[in-house]
């Protein structure tokens, strides 16, 4: 994602044009944005805790710091540690503006004052910590939930307002709107920059994680658009995840979050057609699936599930494991599964879990069994919007041949559909069932 | 920081308690408020009439327009607040939710409109 594209501009702009400071074709940009892109997160990170939390000032100047990057180095060469050069430059241009305004006591969010210059060595150490302080401010519970996925991929994945945009489909002014206004909550309402401590962890960390997948499955529910694009966004989530499990070890969960988005992006290939229809997990060509991926995350699932008792993320992704190392899907072990689905029940209940579950049900002990659970585990009101319940009550009513209900249930399903490849596989559905009797 | 926490519940919830459990609020709040004191938090506090003691005044071209209720007809209505200082928004959020109408209402968290000193 990204590749050239106006990443050194402020990060809110629409850009104009290809007028830049420098010639685009300039080999110079091509490597400084390839810093932007690497460094980004953790240089950001450190500049708003300098600037007390303001994203709107530490990102004007990291801009101004990457400007002055592509005005230097193809003068100068490229610095041995081009991160510090930029952190340097942007904390002196800050410190320039303190003196400017004239207060000198507000010199110090941190105690890093003029003599950092001109490197600071143990930056490294300081680096982690602040990239969890952005991580946890962007995902805080007081922002909009959209903004906080637009915040998480702009602040820590480098993306820019345009990029997001074009993933989520929605124009850029739309976004770009949503994170200025983000980031002025942030400033005005006082949204601490902070890791939280104590009993806050457990559910801000939940926050966070949520924030994440969304990051990971808006790459996979978004059934129109760019598909390469949506692939990246998932990667995206997928990376930021892996530093996660890095920076917070002691949270096996995230690790779990980490399997499971591996395994479910291992079958990337085998979920769409050629013409973006969807497979089902049943109909995948498993040959497509990226064995080596599988692999590695179960290997690292097994070691969380050897070191604690599972959160929800890591029993999703055992779920996920079971359905992987089935080599064909008549091999799977659904009642291994059935069993997964009663633990997450227990740690983390939802309607929606309740019905996954069922469908392992019926693959387990038939359809007659999972439809006789039915009605006392399924709170149909609650997901009558939901356009997977009448469709899972459609599949298993067609599956014991009563077609009229099916048909029914597939119809209130189609109403729900909401773009083009779940209609189509619905009508498909709908077609299986034969003619309606009695005309 | 100093934040405004606006307490909301529907008054009907009011109406329906037992005099103990009245009592009981009525005592919860009382030690809300001494916590906010002791950490030396509060700045200030009320709890106000129910909205069928409101009026609503509007100025619409130089008249004044009277009428009866609150501004917005509401499931929940609006009924007292506290006036704090907060380190932050996370701070404010911990003495929100230690606001007994928290459990049944909610309570929204508004930072002061700070004026910059001339």
């Amino acid at each position: 994602m990204g590749n050239g594209a106006c990443l050194i501009e402020s990060p809110d702009a629409v850009p104009e044009g290809s007028g830049g400071r420098s010639q685009p074709d300039s080999p110079w940009r091509a490597q400084i944005e390839a810093v932007f892109r690497r460094e980004h997160a953790s240089i950001l990170a450190t500049l708003v805790r300098r600037c007390g939390g303001d994203f709107f000032q530490a990102e004007d100047l990291l801009a101004e710091a990457f400007a002055r990057a592509l005005e230097v180095w193809p003068r100068q060469g490229m610095p041995d540690r081009p991160a510090a050069w930029i952190q340097t430059v942007a904390q002196r241009r800050r410190i320039d503006q303190q003196r400017q305004r004239g207060s000198s006591e507000e010199l110090s969010p941190d105690h890093s004052g003029a003599s950092v210059f001109p490197s600071e060595p143990d930056e490294a150490f300081a680096g982690e910590d602040d990239r969890l302080r952005l991580i946890f401010t962007c995902c805080h519970p007081a922002l909009d939930r959209e903004a906080r996925v637009a915040l998480t991929l702009q602040a820590l994945c480098g993306l820019t307002a345009q990029e997001i945009a074009r993933a989520y489909l929605t124009r850029t002014t739309t976004m770009s709107q949503r994170l200025v206004r983000a980031k002025r909550k942030i400033r005005q309402a006082g949204v601490p920059y902070r890791v939280p401590t104590g009993e806050e962890v457990a559910p801000r960390l939940a926050t966070v994680l949520r924030v994440l997948y969304l990051v990971f499955n808006e790459g996979y529910s978004a059934t129109e658009g760019d598909d390469l694009l949506r692939h990246e966004l998932a990667e995206e989530a997928i990376a930021l995840t892996g530093q996660l499990c890095e920076w917070l070890p002691q949270e096996p969960d995230v690790r779990g979050l980490h399997a499971l988005m591996r395994l479910q992006h291992a079958r990337r290939w085998a979920r769409t057609t050629p013409d973006g229809d969807w497979v089902g997990l049943a109909e995948q060509d498993r040959s497509l699936w990226d064995r080596a991926a599988v692999i590695a995350a179960t290997g690292d699932l097994e070691e969380v599930l050897r070191e604690a008792p599972p959160g929800p993320y890591t029993l999703q992704a055992a779920i996920a494991a079971v359905h992987a190392e089935a080599p064909r899907a008549e091999d799977t072990d659904w009642e291994q599964i059935v069993a997964l689905y009663d633990r997450l029940l227990l740690v983390d209940p939802s309607p929606v879990v309740e019905l996954n579950r069922l469908v392992a049900v019926a693959q387990h002990r038939g359809a007659e069994e999972a439809l006789r659970q039915w009605d006392q585990r399924v709170d149909a009101s609650a997901l009558d919007g939901y356009l997977y319940l009448h469709a899972t009550y459609g599949e298993l009513l067609a599956q014991v041949g009563r077609s009229a209900e099916a048909r029914e249930a597939f119809q209130k399903a189609l109403y729900h559909a909401e773009n083009r490849a779940e209609r189509r596989l619905l009508l498909r559905k709908l077609a299986q069932l034969g003619p309606t009797e009695g005309g | 920081m100093r934040y405004m926490l606006l307490i909301h519940a529907a008054e009907e919830i009011y109406a329906k308690m037992s005099e103990a459990e009245m009592g009981q609020l009525m005592a919860g709040y009382g030690r809300f408020t001494t916590e906010l004191e002791a950490a030396g938090a509060l700045l200030g506090g009320e709890r106000l009439q129910d909205v069928e003691n409101a009026t609503t005044v509007r100025v619409r071209g130089g008249k004044t327009e009277v009428t009866d209720g609150p501004f917005a007809e509401t499931k929940e209505q609006f009924g007292g607040y506290y006036m704090i200082e907060a380190k932050d928004l996370d701070e404010a959020i911990a003495w929100a939710a230690k606001v007994p109408c928290s459990a049944n209402g909610c309570v929204e968290v508004r930072p002061i409109w700070e004026m910059e000193p001339a």
